[in-house]
């Protein structure tokens, strides 16, 4: 039998192959590199339009004269040539890709390293450079190493405020930084099946901090129910014995809210040892935590109360953000004193809105706290939804009541 | 394929941030990764980097797929990179723009004379020699060809 992996690519673990790809998207900061070197390759067209997205996320709207004629450029170009294309508010290209633009089985590559997230979907999908991309433009193919596979065995259910953040930040700092190098994670085992499609979105988007290619669940009932309110009618994936390099076994009733400080992602203290850490800023959203359940269990922590701290909520998709307004939610949020950026990265890269400043301390529901990420001298803690949203009340690291 | 040049020492899990912030990446303008290249881990490093082999740690490059971290190296001058191991975004990169990497475990002295011989599968320092980890045929072709764009016009 094979991984997962293996099934997709179709050649075992080790081998080098050549693959059409099903998808294959940029954002607006890996796009224009692309254009220019699918530019520098020679006018050789567009292979596939209908298989390639332009999604704008990064820097939205832009926030200077330079970025408006880059995003101005890749803007035309997409429309011109026919790509798939989602301008500043549409959201974060990971989120618009799960919102229906990834099936189960397809391969999926995006310019930009959490592509990763759309494993959860049992697709391979990764994240590779722009000339890589360029390449895919002009012939619709690209190579691939197949990786061996390490097993993240499940067992449990969560349980009160813990979320599947907390899980995804303590399989990180098992696995470490690089402990999945060149390797796909398999997320398998029963305690899966209880596992919301959000959930799994969150758990396979950490897939790379652990160096690894892609994170993958098999498509399922919670999959089929997901992708169905899309129009898409999909078959469940079979999973058979195979043999993973690893394999690591968690059962998530064990699970305790943690926080990951600064600078590693793989390093983890329970949020109880750092309670009463004062903070300056909040930041809830990102490809990560940025979806509808987020946004509800942020809500429902805040609702009624006032945040004490400086507090940044940027729904993932245009689609989550109207969720939100039809919902109450979103009133709920900005009656609690929080500011309401458009659906985008927003702070999470450090480039534009959201920035923090020289020795201030930020928890965020991100994947990244590397140095100097979110602005020059800034500490950058990681967290779940939950954890920033009680934090974000008491005006310092705490920990939320269940 | 032979490079050589006095070692920089990096530390491991030297991220893409690390390499060329995101502050600096909306532009066309390469020059201005060169200059800004590691500037938070070390802003005088820029300056020791014409001509260099960086030496560093395992997992160099890791975190965004940001291709300008490999651009930047190679505009600011770096000759190639030994590491134990790299980030496999950041290599397929590097590979692709025409940035010689070389995956091996060599102790590193800051300036000290470093080799990477791809052809014969190896590095070494004054006094070390070790063998690194085979490129894949078409890897050393798209590297020898100074990148895929080389690489893919020659095949045209
Ligand atoms: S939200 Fe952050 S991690 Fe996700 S794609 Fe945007 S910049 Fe990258």
């Amino acid at each position: 039998m094979t991984t997962l992996s293996e099934q997709i690519l179709g050649a075992p673990a080790g081998e080098y192959v050549d693959r059409r790809v099903d998808r294959a998207y940029v954002h607006d900061g890996t796009g224009v590199l692309t254009l220019e070197t699918w530019k520098a390759l020679g006018g050789s067209g567009i292979s596939c339009p209908e298989c390639l997205f332009v999604l704008f996320d990064h820097i939205v709207p832009a926030n200077n004269s330079t970025t408006a004629d880059l995003q101005h450029e890749l803007r035309d170009f997409a429309r011109h040539a026919g790509l798939h294309f989602s301008d500043i508010g549409g959201g974060i290209c990971h989120q618009l890709m799960a919102e229906g633009n990834a099936l189960p089985g397809e391969i999926v590559v995006g310019a930009d390293s959490h592509t990763c997230t759309l494993g959860a979907f049992g697709a391979f999908a990764t994240g590779v450079g722009a000339t890589d991309m360029a390449a895919v433009w002009a012939s619709g193919t690209t190579w691939f190493r197949v990786p061996d596979s390490i097993g993240i065995h499940l067992t449990g259910s969560l349980s009160g405020s813990v979320e599947a953040k907390d899980l995804a930040l303590t399989y990180v700092s098992r696995l470490g930084m690089d402990g999945a190098s060149y390797h796909s994670l398999e997320f398998i085992g029963e305690g899966v099946s209880g596992l919301s499609m959000d959930s799994r979105l969150t758990l396979s988007n950490l897939a790379v901090e652990t160096g690894a290619k892609a994170g993958l669940f098999y498509a399922d009932h919670v999959t089929r129910r997901h992708l169905g309110s899309f129009g898409h009618r999909v078959m469940p994936q079979e999973q058979g014995d195979c043999n993973y390099r690893v394999e690591y076994h968690f059962d998530a009733g064990e699970i305790v809210p943690v926080v990951a400080v600064p600078p590693r992602v793989d390093t983890i203290r329970p949020v109880s040892d750092l309670a009463g850490l004062e903070l300056d800023q909040v930041f809830v959203g990102t490809c990560t935590n940025g979806r509808s359940e987020d946004l509800s269990r942020f809500a429902n922590i805040v609702r009624g109360k006032r945040v004490k701290v400086r507090t940044i909520v940027a729904p993932a998709s245009r689609k989550v953000l109207e969720n939100a307004v039809k919902t109450g939610l979103l009133m709920d949020i900005l009656a609690a004193g929080c500011t309401v950026l458009p659906p985008g990265c927003g702070p999470c890269l450090g480039a534009h809105m959201g920035v923090v400043g020289e020795g201030e301390v930020c928890l965020s529901t991100s994947n990244r706290n590397f140095r100097n990420r979110m602005g020059v001298g800034g500490e950058i803690y990681l967290s779940s939804v939950s954890t920033a949203a009680a934090s974000a009340v008491a005006g310092e690291i705490c920990i939320a009541g269940d | 394929m032979r490079i050589e040049g006095p070692a920089v020492c990096l530390p491991p899990d030297i991220d893409t941030d690390l390499i060329i912030a995101g502050r600096y990446l909306r532009t066309k303008d390469r020059s201005i990764w060169a200059k800004k290249v590691f500037e938070d881990l070390d802003p005088a490093l820029s300056g020791r980097l014409n001509g260099a082999v960086i030496v560093a740690g395992k997992n160099f490059g890791c975190g965004s797929s940001r291709e300008q971290a490999a651009v930047a190296l190679k505009e600011a001058g770096v000759r190639g990179v030994i590491a134990p191991s790299f980030a496999r975004i950041f290599f397929r990169n590097a590979i692709n723009i025409g940035l010689p990497l070389a995956e091996a475990d060599l102790p590193c002295r800051d300036g000290e004379r470093v080799v990477i011989d791809l052809t014969s599968g190896r590095v070494c320092s004054e006094s070390l020699e070790r063998p690194v980890a085979p490129l894949s045929a078409r890897m050393l072709d798209i590297l020898s060809s100074g990148g895929l764009v080389e690489f893919w016009r020659k095949k045209k």
